[in-house]
């Protein structure tokens, strides 16, 4: 098993466990994980399908974390699992969970799901959104139980606005799909492209419906004809058309976006700052891949974790209180310390910019400024949200 | 005339030859698979060796005879010959060995296995395994007590450091520090431990007596955002006066007076400064810096960093040869 090749002779297996020094008494922290992700109809890039249990995985991995480390200190981590089929039975898991005294909930639900889990929440309730990227839960539909570990669209986009203008490539072609999240991506884009200076040349709707596994290298060029641009920017959420446009440009120009060169929350290929071992444990526990859904429900379990090993208890409102306190932070394989906004309850995170084998870089960039922390530079800030969850 | 120089010529070059004229310094190089060996006087890399994958603790036996290495994806601990700067060994090591630390008894060697959280206790004279023991998650730093008394180990994602008696090979303590604990260092009359915490941006100062935190030290580089402030390798002089702290991603050394804990002076060096060692007169102090790929040299007296060299990539662990 650990040792390979040796002689084992001598070998004792040592428990941690039996000789950590006497606790007082054995503390539990039972969470739980509610997953309800729509099913994003056809799609016409269907290769290489999005793993089912993406977010699920990335939680057991923190549990097992946090596992390790409440054995030292007499902790013992509990995390039930709801995997729903509809809106409604994820709402009722919750409200089942919750009344069996369960406060501490991760999610990977649909803003509006989520929205109705915050209306049912009791007082002390903490619920981690790990799925829902939407800009209008960090700036408007914001709510006291509410904290994001998932990074909102206007993070990622303005992860991608910030590449674009160091690399001076400002004049852009953006192409929208048909769906709310390509919507949604696109305004959040819009937005990025105006806080930094870019300009959208040609603004385009996708709403082809022709198989472009046949005629991609036929219809792409004609729908990107144009004065020029420096780079082609593509909102498809769900991976519907988005895979198809690179290459296919009518100008040799890069594709970047949801597909092409990304910003995400985690990838397989980001391995700085000891993240080599948490892709390693997490590829062992699930033999997949991590993806950003995974990383957030991870960060969100484990930022429970890093406060129950610092209060010694459980107690739901001091837990919340500790994680918008100076005492917090997040150590999560990005090469800095990452906190919570006190005004809307996002967790503040470095955005890596990737292509499918290869880390091209990592937002946010040194040239743009901050008098707070320049982690504030993605995202909405407190000046430009209306939540103010803390007071 | 002529003869004269011939002969100072032929001497030189006879020298050259005979690396352990020289002070020596090895360098493992993460991304390259390489260790580069410094020439301590000129301050330029005289050779560079192949070793395993993924080169990143390296350390001294008490001889000065070999160099074991860190191979952390070839799952081994490679020994090297000095004399003869080859690879003549493997111990078994466990799991991604990444840093480790020898007993003074110059036979027990425990390792840290990051990806299987365990520290394995490895007798080198005879590969016996001596012991496997669970300790947190992502255990990175290991020191041994200079009178052999204690091993600690810190885990990373746990932010511990455990305390393991080196008799029995069982944790008797924990003590919870800072976020992402990386390394410890003992002074050398085992009374004191600095351990270093990376996101916690932190340094624990340990009583070892009552094991017990005594103090804890932050630190501020002038002009640099606190998140890069992330505090990995530490180097004690041996007069008690200094400690050096490497800062990582600040790409600044802190110079610490160890008696009060207050800090003197924050050094620029170069990209990502992650380990350091003192050569045998304390005159020089060395630096890893990983993302910049090079070394500095730091003049001790002075207080100056006065020269950068350049080696492999992803420079990690750094030691000096004291007896060349």
């Amino acid at each position: 098993m650990v040792i390979r090749g040796l002689k084992a002779l001598a070998l004792m297996l040592v428990s941690g466990a039996m000789f950590a020094p006497a606790q007082a008494q054995t503390v539990d922290v039972r969470m739980a994980y509610i997953q309800w992700v729509p099913d994003p109809g056809p799609i016409l890039s269907n290769v290489i399908p999005e793993p089912e249990d993406a977010g699920l995985r990335g939680a057991e991995l923190a549990l097992a974390d946090n596992q390790t480390t409440g054995k030292f200190l007499g902790q013992n981590y509990q995390l039930a699992t709801a995997l729903a089929d509809s809106a409604e039975s994820a709402t009722q898991r919750f409200a089942e969970m919750q009344s069996q005294g369960v406060r501490l909930f991760v999610t990977n639900l649909p803003a509006a799901t989520l929205l109705a889990l915050t209306r049912l929440a009791e007082p002390d309730t903490l619920i981690f959104n790990a799925g829902a990227k939407d800009d209008s839960l960090r700036t408007e539909h914001c709510s006291a139980n509410l904290l994001h570990t998932i990074p909102s669209y206007a993070m990622l986009t303005d992860a991608l606005g910030q590449w674009l203008k160091q690399r001076q490539w400002e004049e852009v072609f953006l192409i929208t799909g048909p769906t709310d999240a390509d919507k949604h991506w696109a305004s959040a884009f819009r937005r990025a492209s105006k806080r930094f200076g870019l300009e959208i040349v040609q603004d385009r709707l996708w709403t082809f419906d022709a198989d472009l596994r046949r005629t991609a290298s036929k219809e792409l060029p004609l729908f990107t004809q144009g004065a020029d641009y420096d780079a082609v920017v593509v909102a498809d959420v769900r991976g519907d058309f988005g895979e198809y446009v690179p290459f296919n440009t009518w100008l040799p120009r890069p594709v970047v976006g949801t597909q092409g060169m990304s910003p995400v929350a985690w990838h397989r290929v980001v391995e700085s700052w000891g993240a080599a071992q948490l892709q390693n444990r997490f590829r062992e526990l699930a033999s997949r891949e991590m993806n950003s859904e995974d990383y957030a429900a991870w960060a969100a379990t484990r930022s429970i974790g890093t406060a129950v090993t610092a209060l010694g208890k459980v107690d739901p409102k001091a837990i919340r209180d500790f994680l918008f306190s100076d005492g917090f932070q997040l150590a999560a394989f990005k090469g800095r310390k990452l906190t919570y906004r006190d005004w809307n309850g996002q967790l503040r995170q470095p955005i890596p910019l990737v292509h499918p084998r290869g880390l091209v870089a990592r937002a946010p960039f040194e040239s743009f400024l901050h008098p707070d922390t320049t982690l504030d530079t993605l995202g909405f800030d407190r000046p430009e949200s209306a939540c103010r969850i803390n007071g | 005339m002529k003869p004269f120089l011939k002969t100072t010529l032929m001497a030189s070059l006879i020298g050259l030859s005979a690396p352990a004229f020289a002070g020596l310094a090895y360098v493992s190089n993460e991304k390259d698979n390489t260790l580069s060996v410094i020439d301590t006087e000129t301050h330029e890399v005289v050779e560079t060796i192949e070793v395993g994958k993924r080169p990143r603790g390296i350390l001294l036996s008490k001889d000065y005879t070999r160099l074991y290495i860190c191979a952390s994806d070839d799952d081994t601990v490679q020994v090297l010959d000095l004399a003869t700067r080859k690879i003549v060994d493997t111990l078994p090591s466990g799991e991604d060995p990444e840093q480790f630390a020898l007993h003074p008894n110059n036979k027990h060697l425990y390792i840290a296995n990051e990806d299987d959280a365990i520290v394995t206790v490895v007798d080198v004279t005879n590969k016996d395994v001596l012991a496997q023991i669970d300790v947190g998650i992502e255990p990175e730093g290991m020191a041994v007590s200079p009178n052999g008394k204690w091993a600690v180990n810190t885990s990373e994602t746990t932010s511990m450091l455990h305390w393991i008696n080196t008799e029995t090979f069982k944790i008797e303590k924990n003590i919870v520090v800072g976020q992402r604990p990386r390394h410890v260092e003992f002074t050398n009359d085992s009374r004191i431990a600095w351990a270093s915490a990376e996101i916690g941006g932190t340094v624990h100062i340990i009583d070892v007596d009552s094991l017990e935190q005594i103090h804890e030290m932050s630190f501020k580089v002038p002009g640099v955002n606190q998140d890069r402030v992330q505090p990995v390798g530490i180097e004690l002089t041996s007069d008690g006066k200094y400690a050096f702290v490497a800062l990582g991603p600040s790409n600044h050394v802190a110079v610490v007076d160890a008696r009060t804990y207050e800090v003197l002076d924050y050094l620029l060096v170069g990209a990502r400064v992650w380990q350091l060692d003192l050569d045998k007169d304390e005159k020089y102090l060395y630096t890893t810096n990983g993302v910049s790929g090079d070394v500095s040299v730091i003049d001790v007296e002075d207080l100056k960093v006065i020269k950068s060299i350049k080696v492999g990539r992803y420079p990690w662990g750094v030691v000096i040869d004291p007896s060349s």
